[in-house]
């Protein structure tokens, strides 16, 4: 049971000038119970991949699978495969915030009951009271409220393996963290693959990574592996470090010193920086 | 993925017609619609034609790209030519389908009739291939000018027109944003007959609306502080003025257009 | 200077105030960052810097001119120019260049002077190459560039900025941040940051921090980023390198609390 790319590519215009190819042969696979994050700077495919993941987007080549079928347009995978756009906030529809998480249940095929109880369950799982938030209108609400009143839109179809595309972007530090808790408490019984930014607190809790460039794959592995390997992804411009890491690896090249890989610790790598400096100041 | 000009079908490049003046270019499709309805006959319609091929040619737009602009009225062509070829139990008839039959004459004014709509739209889709979207809005904008004499707004038209270009690309990656959203969670846009489509679009065009209104509140207060007062007073950085070589075309060409029309 | 004199707002009579009293002051060639969380008024101060809102009560001053006087308001937004979040919602050209002639051209300025002006804010913008350009083709972070060309060909004394990174990635951050970093100190604007980012605060001269429409802290950014309770009350997060910096600062290094980015805590150790 995965949600597996194997050799995925998929291109815009393919035989004119124009020709694009926005995901090169990329592979990947994702489990319920497991957080897959996808790295990469604008442009290097990942919205591709989440919209062919989710069956918006036929691959010319390679195979996307959900549960062993192959997804094959929006409607082989619908109920299974849960998305959520960047900014999903400014797609509220409907006249109050429980008909409009109510929309994608319905979609599904469920009767006016079931998707009201779906509803409740969902706004409960992103923390917001669905007495409350319910019959609200959804442009009411603050940014982190309806980010996860959008969450609990997509939640509510109770899809085994959730899409997010930048969840925790214009969030402020209280939003971010909900969003973070969200994802914590769906990956129990959901494999999420999380397109980001700002892998800061997520590349911890992360299983396996995932570094686009330009639409190849330029690294797929476990976190340690990419710590492992950062300092080449760095050189081949595939890769920006995080913020603590780069420290770091700025603070050997001031040194003068190769260090052992950087590691996301903060306590490791603010031994590492203390231990650099002490050996600079040296005993006079 | 848009690397073509989004305002519709503006292809840049650098011939006679993209550097006439744009009013001129407005004037002569005036000139242009009044002389191929004033044609009576092949002769004149002929005539018109050949003019604008002459066009197609100085403008150095290659011809996919003019093509391209008669895809949307190609259906209203071929209506035109066939409900005006053929007729009911016809006397004389080149050849018969039933109780339909296609007539010389009907055929010829169908013909007639069908290829005056080309021309026309051919003409306008110069006038849009060569002329970008600034230089058309401020074209049309000195060609309104005299009416601003009858209290029409014409400014604050012409600042309409450029806004509203300016965000047609990027609105319509927005509804697609929506689209794609809305089918994430299960929406279906291609079942069912037409009412039912109509329905279904509702998710997307009600959030594209109100996207919309917010947007259009957010950039008036933009454009408030950056001394936006309404149109009176404003100066343009490229403000295109009418040169002798313009008018001349201009008056030359619609005199051609105009009397082949009359004459012809 | 730009000032702020015992101001306070509400956007409807008789509602709860979103301002309240609220004094401060701007000078030429200053970084002011204003901080707190959603709904703290921070989006309504800088709205009231350039005459967009009008005090309910007190007064806004740009170099003696009162923002709510209906002579003196245009003059105002001359002096102060403005960049909010959201690009799109603030780009009305056709082109680049249309666009950043936008504010000029309302100023009725003849058009050599605009093409100067404009040739000046696209350079100083990193923009020069994208003269032709249509906006919808432009990157996020280069979008946002050219709201603030357009802000700085009017020529003002004051730049506002409310949240401009906010639907940046990182690397339109970078590129719009290091614009606005050159504008207080290079060339000499007085800028007014709104930002919800704590490296922002460790950029700034002043840090400004208002909840519920109080100014809660008014001075030096270290003593604000010091103040674990007071980040947490305006929604701040110095995140992993806040982290790093405490870890640090416990094995005795002498890293500031200004220095939540690589260089500046490297710059710190290694000179």
């Amino acid at each position: 049971m995965a949600l597996t790319f194997t050799d995925v590519t998929c291109g815009y215009a393919a035989g004119t000038v124009m020709a694009v190819r926005a995901l090169d042969s990329v592979s990947l696979s994702v489990e319920p119970g497991e957080l897959v994050l996808v790295l990469g700077p604008t442009g290097s495919g990942k919205t591709t991949l989440l919209r062919a993941a989710a069956g918006l987007l036929a691959p010319s080549a390679g195979t996307v699978e959900a549960d062993g079928v192959a997804v094959a347009g929006a409607g082989t995978v619908r109920g299974t495969v849960g998305m959520l756009f960047q900014r999903p906030e400014s797609q509220f529809f409907a006249l109050t915030v429980e008909d409009d998480c109510a929309f994608g249940p319905r979609n599904l095929g469920r009767s006016v009951d079931e998707a009201r109880s779906d509803v409740r369950d969902a706004l409960a799982q992103v923390g917001l009271d669905a007495d409350v938030f319910g019959p609200r209108e959804p442009w009411t609400l603050s940014g982190g409220e309806a980010r996860r009143a959008a969450l609990a839109g997509t939640l509510a179809m109770r899809p085994r393996y959730l899409l997010l595309d930048e969840p925790t972007a214009g969030l402020d530090a209280a939003g971010r963290d909900a969003v973070r808790s969200v994802i914590e408490s769906v990956r129990a019984r959901a494999g999420v693959v999380v397109v980001t930014h700002d892998p800061d607190i997520l590349l911890q809790r992360a299983d396996h990574v995932l570094v686009l460039q330009e639409g190849c794959a330029a690294f797929y592995g476990g976190v340690a592996e990419l710590m492992a390997s950062l300092r080449g992804l760095i050189a081949r411009g595939a890769a920006e470090p995080p913020e603590v890491a780069r420290t770091l690896l700025l603070a050997q090249a001031r040194a003068g010193r190769e260090g052992s890989a950087p590691s996301l610790d903060v306590g490791a790598a603010a031994s590492a920086i203390a231990g650099l400096y002490a050996e600079s100041r040296g005993p006079r | 993925m848009r690397s073509m000009s989004g305002l519709g079908q503006y292809v840049p490049a650098d011939s006679p017609l993209h550097r006439l003046d744009a009013a001129a270019k407005i004037g002569l499709v005036a000139a242009l619609t009044v002389g191929l309805f004033m044609a009576k006959g092949l002769g004149g319609l002929v005539a018109i034609a050949l003019a604008v091929l002459a066009a197609i040619a100085v403008s150095r737009v290659p011809a996919r790209a003019v093509a391209r602009g008669l895809v949307a009225v190609s259906f209203i062509v071929v209506f035109t030519l066939v409900a005006n070829s053929i007729a009911w139990e016809p006397v004389t008839a080149l050849f018969r389908v039933g109780p339909l039959g296609v007539t010389e004459k009907g055929l010829m004014t169908g013909l007639f009739f069908a290829v005056r709509i080309l021309v026309l739209v051919v003409g306008t889709t110069l006038l849009t291939l060569t002329t970008s979207p600034v230089r058309l809005s401020g074209g049309l904008e000195r060609v309104m000018r005299p009416l601003q004499w009858l209290r029409v707004p014409v400014g604050d038209l012409a600042m309409t027109l450029t806004i509203a270009l300016r965000f047609i690309p990027t609105t319509a990656e927005e509804a697609e944003r929506i689209v794609m959203a809305q089918q994430a969670r299960g929406a279906v846009f291609d079942k069912g007959g037409p009412i039912r489509r109509a329905r279904a679009y509702a998710p997307v065009l009600v959030p594209l609306f109100f996207q919309l209104f917010r947007r259009a509140d957010a950039l008036a207060t933009a454009m408030e502080a950056r001394c936006y007062r309404g149109t009176e007073g404003r100066t343009r950085m490229n403000e295109e003025h009418m040169r002798g070589i313009d008018w001349l075309v201009m008056v030359g060409v619609s005199a051609v257009l105009l009397s082949s029309g009359w004459f012809l | 200077m730009l000032s702020f004199i015992d101001v306070s707002f509400a956007y409807a009579p008789g509602a709860a105030l979103a301002l309240d009293e609220v004094s401060l002051t701007l000078e030429p060639g200053q970084v002011l960052v204003v901080v707190g969380a959603n709904g703290s008024g921070k989006s309504t101060l800088a709205r009231l810097c350039d005459g967009l809102l009008t005090p309910s009560s007190g007064g806004v001053l740009v170099d003696g001119l009162d923002t709510s006087a209906e002579s003196s308001v245009w003059d105002v937004r001359v002096k102060v120019g403005m960049v909010f979040q959201d690009p799109d919602d603030q780009i009305v050209g056709t082109t680049v260049d249309e666009d950043c002639a936008f504010g000029p051209e309302n100023l009725g300025l003849p058009s050599p002077e605009i093409v100067a002006r404009v040739a000046a804010a696209l350079g100083t913008a990193g923009l020069t190459g994208l003269e032709r350009r249509e906006p919808h083709l432009l990157s996020e972070g280069q979008k946002q560039r050219l709201a603030i060309a357009g802000a700085l060909a009017m020529e003002p004394w004051y730049l506002v900025f409310d949240e401009p990174t906010a639907m940046l990635d990182p690397a339109g951050r970078r590129s719009a941040m290091s614009v606005i970093a050159r504008l207080a100190h290079e060339r000499g604007h007085g800028v007014l940051l709104v930002s919800h980012d704590a490296a922002d605060v460790a950029a700034a001269d002043r840090a400004l921090a208002l909840s519920a429409g109080r100014i809660v802290f008014d001075g030096r950014p270290q003593d604000l980023l010091s103040d674990a309770e007071l980040l947490a009350t305006c929604g701040l997060d110095t995140g992993s390198m806040g982290e790093l910096g405490d870890a640090l600062r416990a094995l005795g290094l002498p890293v500031p609390v200004t220095a939540l980015e690589a260089e500046s805590v490297v710059d710190s150790l290694w000179r």
